[in-house]
């Protein structure tokens, strides 16, 4: 029973502890009128230089006039019109952007959910189960180490492995398992899936271990004496304190999967579309309007994916 | 107007005199920034440049299409820039580039005729697509339209051109392949591959769906808008069917996937089909009864380009045309500008091998020093008047190419 009050005083303490916090704000010294402003200021002049002047070029350019070899400002609405040409009149049939979107989501949903097992996994076998610090670090470490070489590497490294002559399929014959080799194993579905999880697993892992790793040992000592089952103590207790970390990860490579075009075309065979690649071969044929107007819509999507992500944990009171 | 090049401008202007270092009266060696592509920039000519001129060459290197992008983009950073004929339309236009003198090119009336004329031994060659000679010569230095007649201002002095085809493996394919037609043939199934680069892409599926006999193109490189549909309509159609294993765009890869096995028939680079070849491996750069599709590069000045650096760069260009270059490029597989100075520093033998289609009667070596054929073995092909003869095509841009490059990305989403 005793463990029992210590854990609930814990837990007690911890909420005191965080209502306490505004009370021990001490004098600052830059505060004032023009204090606060001019220490933002650095941050603020970096954001806008390389964050907000860029996005309002795309956002201008994308209402622009281009021929083939010249762009000229203007503002027309053609550059959207075009990127959504044939959508409402071929309906039910899915024109070339809904396609491309749709297939981009698709790999980004399938992603998050592979990454998310295996992260969440990962981590909570990290954090719970390897019990000395030293050790945590070291295994912690060697989950990078794919990390140390560089991300075209990684990709290309499933190539001989996966092909149709490659060891994987040399291996099924060897045991008999199949007889001819297994074609979908490269430049599939599968594949990008693969390569896109064995590359991003790793921004799932490290900010759920790091939640995991601020839950106090107490409070599942605690579910665990008031009789919670293994599986209960994981979706009552562990989950939704992991939960911070489960949608940072979920915010990386949702963001991530959704810009790629490398991965999706190396492993995919150039064969599916991706809004990355397609805003690639737009630059590379000097239609930069219409590959900005590309951008913004991508741009949007994201957004709206990730302000859904941010609805279900508030950030900001987490961190 | 403040468009980016401007912007540019400003920018570059501007680090110059920041960054100015002493003038200094001593004539040091001129460095040339030489713009294009990986496959054009041979370190040994360079080097051997720099030995006879004493002029430094600076390679810049980055795709095709990047090539003509940074010729319409920054126009400043390049002195020399290697680029294909068919970007042309998109390039004089834009004003970045200036006609090339011909009275200060030594050898300009020696340029091969197939470039100057569009003919093989007098005989006209296909012309489908951007055909160098019809984009050859300026109105004037800085004219920003094509010269019908040929004039003294010339565009582009050529620096390699040659006869695409497909690649294919003999040791995995059955039977003869001797028509474009085999690219969407169900017999290769998933074992075919294209480039994914659109402007040369649709030109290899024009030529396989012509040659199909369910389409005759007016143009295959400036097609109209219902050309470009049932162009496309057909590769979804084959894709859907799984025809295709795989798509490339660049070089390494179309060299994966032919020396892995995973394809056995696609469009190829000639150095790509060396380069599956030098690995051990049996490739065959598959002549076809429908002809070649042709490309030829060659060397642009950027218009901003004067003083001694446009000095060394008509040197530099003068001593490209003067032999030793064409030798070495000639052992590479590609064809120089002037084929007479190129022979005269080429063993007969390897010059009997690479141009008149006939058996080596020594090993073949690379320029880097490779067996790259055994005594014995026939240049795929053939001669040069074979294989420059039989073009049927040229790469090109077409006017609808907006268009194109659009219904190429609904293709890929298919």
């Amino acid at each position: 029973m005793e463990r029992v009050h210590r854990g609930v005083t814990n837990a007690v303490n911890t909420g005191a502890g965080r209502a306490a916090r505004p009370a021990r704000t001490r004098r600052n010294p830059f505060a004032g009128t023009g204090g606060a402003l001019a220490l933002a200021l650095p941050m603020w002049l970096v954001f806008a230089l390389f964050f907000l002047l860029p996005l309002a070029v795309t956002v201008i350019v994308s209402f622009w006039e281009f021929t083939q070899y010249s762009i000229e400002p203007a503002f027309i609405l053609r550059n959207y019109a075009d990127l959504f040409d044939g959508c409402l009149e071929d309906l039910p049939y899915l024109c070339t952007t809904l396609k491309t979107y749709l297939s981009t989501l698709k790999f980004c949903f399938l992603v998050w959910l592979t990454t998310l097992i295996l992260g969440f996994t990962i981590a909570y076998f990290l954090a719970f189960h390897v019990r000395t610090l030293p050790m945590q670090v070291t295994l912690f470490l060697i989950c990078t180490i794919p990390f140390w070489t560089s991300i075209v590497i990684r990709m290309i490294a499933w190539i001989p492995l996966l092909g149709r002559n490659g060891l994987v399929n040399q291996a099924l014959i060897g045991m008999g398992v199949t007889d001819a080799p297994l074609e979908w194993l490269l430049y599939s579905d599968f594949s990008v899936i693969l390569a896109l999880t064995h590359l991003y697993a790793l921004f799932m892992v490290v900010p759920i271990y790091n939640s995991m790793m601020r839950i106090d040992p107490a409070l599942i000592e605690a579910a665990v004496d008031s009789g919670a089952s293994g599986l209960q103590t994981l979706t009552n207790v562990i989950v939704p304190l992991a939960k911070p970390g489960i949608i940072i990860g979920s915010i990386f490579v949702v963001t991530i999967v959704m810009g790629d075009f490398l991965t999706i075309g190396i492993m995919g065979g150039q064969q599916i579309a991706s809004v990355g690649k397609r805003i690639q071969t737009e630059i590379q044929y000097l239609q930069f309007p219409i590959a900005a107007a590309n951008a913004v819509m991508l741009l949007v999507a994201v957004m709206l994916a990730i302000s859904a992500l941010l609805r279900m944990v508030d950030i900001r009171k987490e961190l | 107007m403040t468009t980016r090049r401007t912007f540019l401008k400003g920018a570059t202007a501007l680090g110059a005199t920041s960054l100015a270092a002493p003038y200094v009266h001593a004539q040091e060696a001129v460095t040339l920034r030489y713009l294009s592509t990986a496959v054009n920039q041979s370190p040994a000519i360079a080097q051997k440049a720099s030995e006879d001129l004493g002029i430094n060459i600076e390679y810049i290197a980055v795709t095709t299409d990047d090539v003509a992008r940074r010729v319409i983009t920054q126009p400043n950073l390049f002195d020399l820039v290697d680029t294909e004929y068919f970007a042309l339309p998109n390039l004089v236009p834009s004003g970045n580039l200036k006609g090339m003198d011909a009275n200060r090119i030594d050898r300009a009336d020696q340029i091969a005729s197939v470039i100057r004329e569009g003919t093989v031994d007098g005989q006209m060659v296909g012309t489908d697509g951007t055909a160098p000679f019809e984009v050859l010569y300026l109105e004037e230095e800085t004219g920003q339209s094509f010269a019908s007649d040929p004039s003294r201002w010339i565009t582009l002095i050529p620096t390699t051109y040659n006869a695409d085809t497909l690649g294919i493996r003999p040791d995995l394919i059955d039977g003869e392949v001797n028509s474009w037609a085999a690219l969407l043939d169900p017999k290769f199934a998933g074992k075919t591959a294209i480039l994914n680069i659109p402007s040369i892409g649709i030109m290899d599926a024009a030529m396989a769906i012509e040659a199909t006999g369910e389409i005759t193109y007016g143009d295959k490189g400036n097609m109209t808008r219902e050309e470009i549909d049932f162009t496309i309509d057909k590769l979804i159609e084959a894709k859907r069917a799984g025809q295709f294993r795989a798509f490339w765009s660049n070089f390494n890869e179309s060299v994966n996937l032919m020396a892995s096995g995973e394809v056995v028939i696609q469009s190829m680079w000639s150095p790509a089909v060396t380069a599956v070849r030098t690995q051990g491996i049996a490739c065959k750069y598959q002549p076809l009864k429908e002809g070649y599709r042709a490309w030829a590069s060659g060397f642009g000045l950027p218009r901003t380009l004067d003083g001694r650096k446009e000095d060394a760069a008509y040197e530099f260009i003068n001593w490209f045309l003067s032999g030793w270059a064409g030798a070495h490029l000639s052992k590479q597989g590609y064809y120089p500008a002037v084929l007479g100075t190129a022979k005269e520093y080429m063993e007969p033998y390897e010059w009997a091998y690479w141009y008149e289609g006939a058996e080596a009667e020594q090993d073949i070596m690379s320029p880097s020093g490779d067996l790259l054929e055994q005594a014995g073995a026939v240049r795929d092909g053939g001669s040069y008047e074979e294989r420059m003869g039989s073009v049927a095509c040229w790469n090109a841009v077409m006017d609808e190419n907006q268009y194109m490059v659009r219904k190429w990305n609904e293709f890929i989403a298919a």
